[in-house]
């Protein structure tokens, strides 16, 4: 009790510190005036008087030091003198506090900012309550995109009917492209992008609008008042954030449309669902209408019960895959889901596997490569610290002397190592802020959830735990090495070659060649997704993105009346060779054409056309993606033919005829018995046509759903002889295409003054946003590296000048003995060498370790690539050739003389 | 530094100071000093300034008591006396002091020859 007591009272005393201070002081004054009021007494003369009061009271000092450490928290004073102490020394020391704290702030910014996107990607749970029970239901990844990645509506119905352990399903429409809704507010349209999602989708994902309400179910009926719940950036955007937009109504591709709700600033469609894209606008899926005969189109998603595992959510499916019907009109099409290969086509797995799932290895990656970033730093700190203690060595030979024990002294430097550490932490904190927002507002990269990116709570937290642990690291080994000094020798040692500094040497060197390898270690590991990423970029795509882009183009085709929907083709024959012709005058433009979909974007499948009057294998071997195009599309896309392309006589009057790209063309020549195995001229039925249709073109495999990936299969029809969904305008330019983007848009209205402010996109666009998310990784790990051997070249000048310092003298002795300045070089560079060399070799030897464990994220290469790894080394050895070469010139530079008078 | 020195007298004086304020009630560090040196007949050789660390550490447990009052000769001076856990605490002390010695003065009677 009373211990607990004295306790507090000491930690009050402590922030009473001048009150406490100045009532001893009155104390003490009134104790030596009643002394010498006493001695005065005695008969003393007031001189004696005082002075004796004086000798009886003892040490005055003394006396308030004992009350201060009686009443106060002395370790408190004592970090408070420290401090104090510390912020002397560095602020003398200006040039090394300066380097020492950017070094940290360097290498605790890029943790901080790594851990901000490990935390948002994979720690942290999806932005929605109990995210742990949304489910994502597909069928594993089959030969036909999309198509076979969705469901029917009434596979839907039927799977919320006969699954057990979900408290409900939702799902929306995939089929959505970007800018497939026109605002019209008077002028021109304004492009926006919309999805339909199933009238439950806010409840089962836990979303409540910022303001207004959510969809009904009624508000998917046949019939219902069109509704639309609108994005909290497009309500800021397009609507200046009207606080009572609820309930107003706009004309939305040319409905009246009421917006009933605002999303909340927490959810972003498109930061969950489809990484890089931006969502607008949500509208209710009409699952009883039109959608109905739509097949595959609906992704699912479930929440599951409380305490519902994975496993079970399995087994559940496999029980309800056979009642699912892609169409229940046709019983033939009950069970087709639980069919596809081994595992079932319906397939459970958590939300957040599906959304971050495939970069947890790319993110493991990165956080060990900052990780080795803040290793390699406090190396390099360590070292300099070093380099500070040499140089300080009798300034604490003597207060070990005067008798500071050693464990204030090593007080004493971890307290100026933390002060350094959170010097750097704060301003690293600075640093990863700014990265953070930047990378927030990354739209063009391809990574899920990086919108909602932000600093909080845990991210400080982390801050904390590397500062501490970096300042230990770095600042334990130069303090106990420093509180371990041999007094005598270190006030001896005169600081020129004798044995205390070789230890130091020593220790530096070992310090040295470590940050090499970890360097090394890094720079292999940059090298070979370096090398992966530029494979990629050579990756021969099927078509060439380089001087082409792309508009959607708005046209209404409708026909009243159309009985055999022959007029409503002929109407769009019109329009497409109008725009085509109308585009084509303009100048710059060499080719142009209109596809309905664009390849790395969305896909969808039409079934498995077959070879006329052969059998089809059991196996369903996947189906060939489906693009609607016009004559001259394959062209402006630079996708070469075999054959011929399609013409505007290809309508639906004549021969049906199809391209289908090269993969198709083998696979099926596999079953047909063609002259030369050639498909060019051969009839294929099942296709979307009526009646056999004839290959009249064999065309380049297009990557159509990712750059790296296997190509699928492609089939082309003609927009004479099939429906296309849209009309993408492709165009092929002498010119750079940005130039053109104004009067191919100004050409589009005068045709058509309904068409949209459409967003005008380089192809190139499309393909560098396919491969953001690993140039993203590549370049992060890539600038991580380059850090790193910057601080490893740091680390080596600052040992080898350090010792050409140190050998002054001795240099100076070997030049007068006749050693020339080429010598002295070679000298000091071959000791450069040699560090590096120890620790490239010791880095070859871990890298070949560790580069195994990114073989998943390496593109044609073997994590072994002999070309990395030379290239790799060789780029150190000479860096750290550069770095040893600076002070080897000083040394060779020295003049024998003067280093000799120096003494 | 020689911590362990300082620890014993620390206690010796902590528990001079008590009786002294058991003894004379009231009285201000001066007094306390003075009167500490008098009833050890000036043997011990005080520094009174180490007595000030005494009291604050004393105040701090709750054992004595502080108020700044006036002296016999009109001097402001602060005023310690003993409180109720201070005089339990004299008693444990005092006891465990006396064991101590008793103790210390049968062994230091020991002969030589190790026979009482």
């Amino acid at each position: 009790m009373s211990s607990l007591l004295r306790g507090v009272s000491r930690a009050y005393a402590f922030f009473r510190k001048p009150a406490l201070d100045a009532e001893l002081e009155a104390e003490i004054a009134a104790h030596l005036e009643m002394a010498i009021e006493e001695n005065l007494q005695r008969g003393m003369t007031p001189l004696e008087a005082r002075r004796q009061a004086l000798v009886q009271f003892g040490g005055m000092n003394l006396a308030k030091d004992q009350h201060r450490e009686a009443r106060g928290l002395m370790t408190l004073d004592i970090l408070l003198q420290d401090l104090r102490y510390t912020f002397r020394t560095l602020s003398r020391d200006r040039g090394f506090t300066l380097v020492a704290v950017l070094i940290l702030a360097l290498g605790i910014g890029a943790n901080i900012a790594v851990f901000s996107v490990v935390n948002t990607l994979l720690l942290r749970p999806l932005p929605f309550p109990n995210a742990q029970q949304l489910l994502w239901i597909a069928p594993p990844p089959t030969k036909c995109g999309l198509s076979c990645a969705t469901y029917s509506t009434d596979a839907y119905d039927e799977f919320r009917t006969y699954s057990h352990v979900y408290q409900d399903v939702t799902g929306y429409f995939a089929f959505s492209g970007p800018g497939n809704l026109a605002l019209n507010m008077g002028g021109a349209p304004v492009p926006a992008t919309s999805i339909d999602v199933i009238a439950n989708f806010f409840q089962v994902l836990g979303v409540q609008p910022a303001v207004g309400r959510g969809f009904r179910p009624e508000d998917g009926n046949n019939g219902a008042a069109p509704v639309v719940v609108i994005s909290d950036a497009w309500w800021r955007r397009q609507f200046n954030a009207d606080p009572n937009i609820v309930g107003k109504a706009f004309d939305m591709n040319g409905t009246q449309t009421t917006v009933i709700g605002v999303l909340p600033k927490t959810f972003d469609f498109g930061a969950v669902f489809s990484p890089g894209a931006k969502i607008d606008a949500i509208t209710p899926l009409n699952l009883y209408g039109p959608p109905r005969d739509w097949g595959n189109i609906i992704t699912l998603i479930g929440r599951t019960k409380p305490g519902v595992t994975l496993a079970q959510a399995k087994s559940d499916a496999v029980g309800a895959a056979p009642h699912m019907c892609w169409n229940n009109k046709q019983p033939g099409t009950c069970g087709t889901y639980a069919e596809k290969n081994g595992e079932g086509g319906v397939v459970p797995v958590s939300l957040k596997d599906y959304v971050s799932g495939k970069l947890h290895r790319s993110l493991v990656v990165l956080w060990s490569a900052v990780g080795m970033i803040l290793l390699i730093a406090c190396v390099n700190l360590s070292n300099l610290l070093l380099a500070r203690a040499a140089a300080r060595s009798k300034e604490f030979a003597m207060r070990g002397a005067l008798g500071a024990s050693r464990l204030r002294i090593v007080r004493q430097l971890l307290t100026e190592s933390l002060v350094l550490s959170f010097s750097g932490a704060a301003l690293g904190l600075g640093l990863a802020y700014m990265l953070i927002v930047w990378l927030a507002h990354q739209g063009a990269i391809a990574l899920p959830l990086l919108s909602t990116l932000h600093m909080d709570g845990a991210v400080l937290a982390w801050t904390l735990l590397i500062a501490v642990t970096a300042a230990v690291l770095f600042g334990l080994a130069p303090g106990l090495r420093m509180a371990d000094g041999n007094l005598q020798e270190a006030l001896k040692d005169s600081g020129l070659g004798s044995g205390q500094s070789r230890k130091h040497d020593r220790l530096r060197s070992i310090l040295v060649v470590s940050e090499v390898a970890l360097a090394c270690v890094l720079l292999v590991g940059a090298g070979l997704l370096l090398r992966s990423f530029l494979h990629v970029l050579e990756v021969d795509l099927g078509f060439q993105p380089e001087r082409a882009a792309a508009i959607k183009v708005d046209y209404n085709d409708n026909v009243p009346n159309d009985k055999d929907g022959s007029l409503t083709v002929a109407r769009r024959g019109a329009i497409f060779q109008n725009v085509l012709s109308r585009i084509s005058a303009l100048p710059g433009v060499e080719a142009a054409g209109i596809s309905d979909y664009l390849p790395l974007g969305q896909n969808r499948a039409w079934g498995t056309p077959w070879i006329k009057g052969v059998k089809r294998p059991d196996k369903n071997p996947g189906s060939p993606l489906v693009y609607v195009i016009s004559p001259g599309y394959l062209r402006a896309m630079g996708t070469r033919i075999r054959g011929r392309d399609f013409t505007w006589d290809d309508g639906p009057k004549s021969q049906n005829v199809v391209m289908i790209d090269k993969a198709f063309a083998s696979y099926l020549a596999n079953f047909a018995h063609w002259p030369n195995n050639d498909a060019v001229g051969q009839l294929l039925v099942d296709t979307n046509t009526n009646g056999p249709a004839r290959i009249i073109g064999v065309v380049d495999d297009v990557h159509e759903e990712s750059t790296e990936g296997e190509t699928g299969w492609q089939i082309y029809y003609s927009a004479l002889q099939a429906s296309p969904s849209s009309a993408q305008l492709v165009i092929r330019t002498t010119l750079p295409p940005a130039s053109l983007a104004g009067s191919v848009l100004g050409t589009l209205r005068e045709i058509n003054p309904k068409q949209t402010a459409a967003e005008f996109k380089p192809i190139q666009v499309l393909v560098n946003h396919a491969n953001s998310s690993r140039q993203f990784f590549m370049l992060l790990v890539a600038a991580f590296a380059a850090l790193g051997l910057l601080l490893a070249a740091l680390g080596i000048y600052g040992v080898i000048s350090y010792s050409v310092t140190q050998r002054t003298q001795e240099i100076g002795i070997r030049m007068a003995l006749g050693a020339t300045m080429a010598q002295v070089q070679r000298s000091v560079l071959g000791k450069t060498l040699r560090l590096a060399l120890v620790g490239i070799a010791t880095g070859a030897f871990v890298s070949l370790l560790v580069s195994r464990t990114i073989t998943a994220l390496l593109f044609s290469i073997t994590p072994q690539d002999p070309i990395t790894f030379t290239a790799m080394f060789v780029l150190i050895g000479s860096i750290a050739l550069l770095a040893g070469y600076v002070p080897a010139r000083r040394a060779s530079r020295i003049n024998p003389m003067v280093a000799l008078r120096n003494r | 530094m020689g911590d362990s020195k300082l620890d014993l007298l620390q206690g010796t004086l902590d528990l001079m100071v008590l009786q002294t304020l058991a003894a004379i009630g009231t009285q201000h560090g001066y007094g306390i000093a003075r009167r500490i040196e008098q009833a050890s007949g000036d043997e011990v050789l005080l520094n009174q300034g180490t007595i000030y660390a005494s009291l604050v550490r004393l105040q701090q447990r709750g054992w004595i008591d502080a108020e700044w009052g006036t002296s016999d000769n009109n001097r402001k001076a602060k005023f310690y006396s003993i409180t109720r856990s201070g005089r339990e605490q004299l008693e444990k002390d005092a006891a465990y002091w006396q064991r101590l010695s008793d103790v210390m003065g049968r062994v230091l009677a020991m002969s030589p020859e190790g026979n009482l």
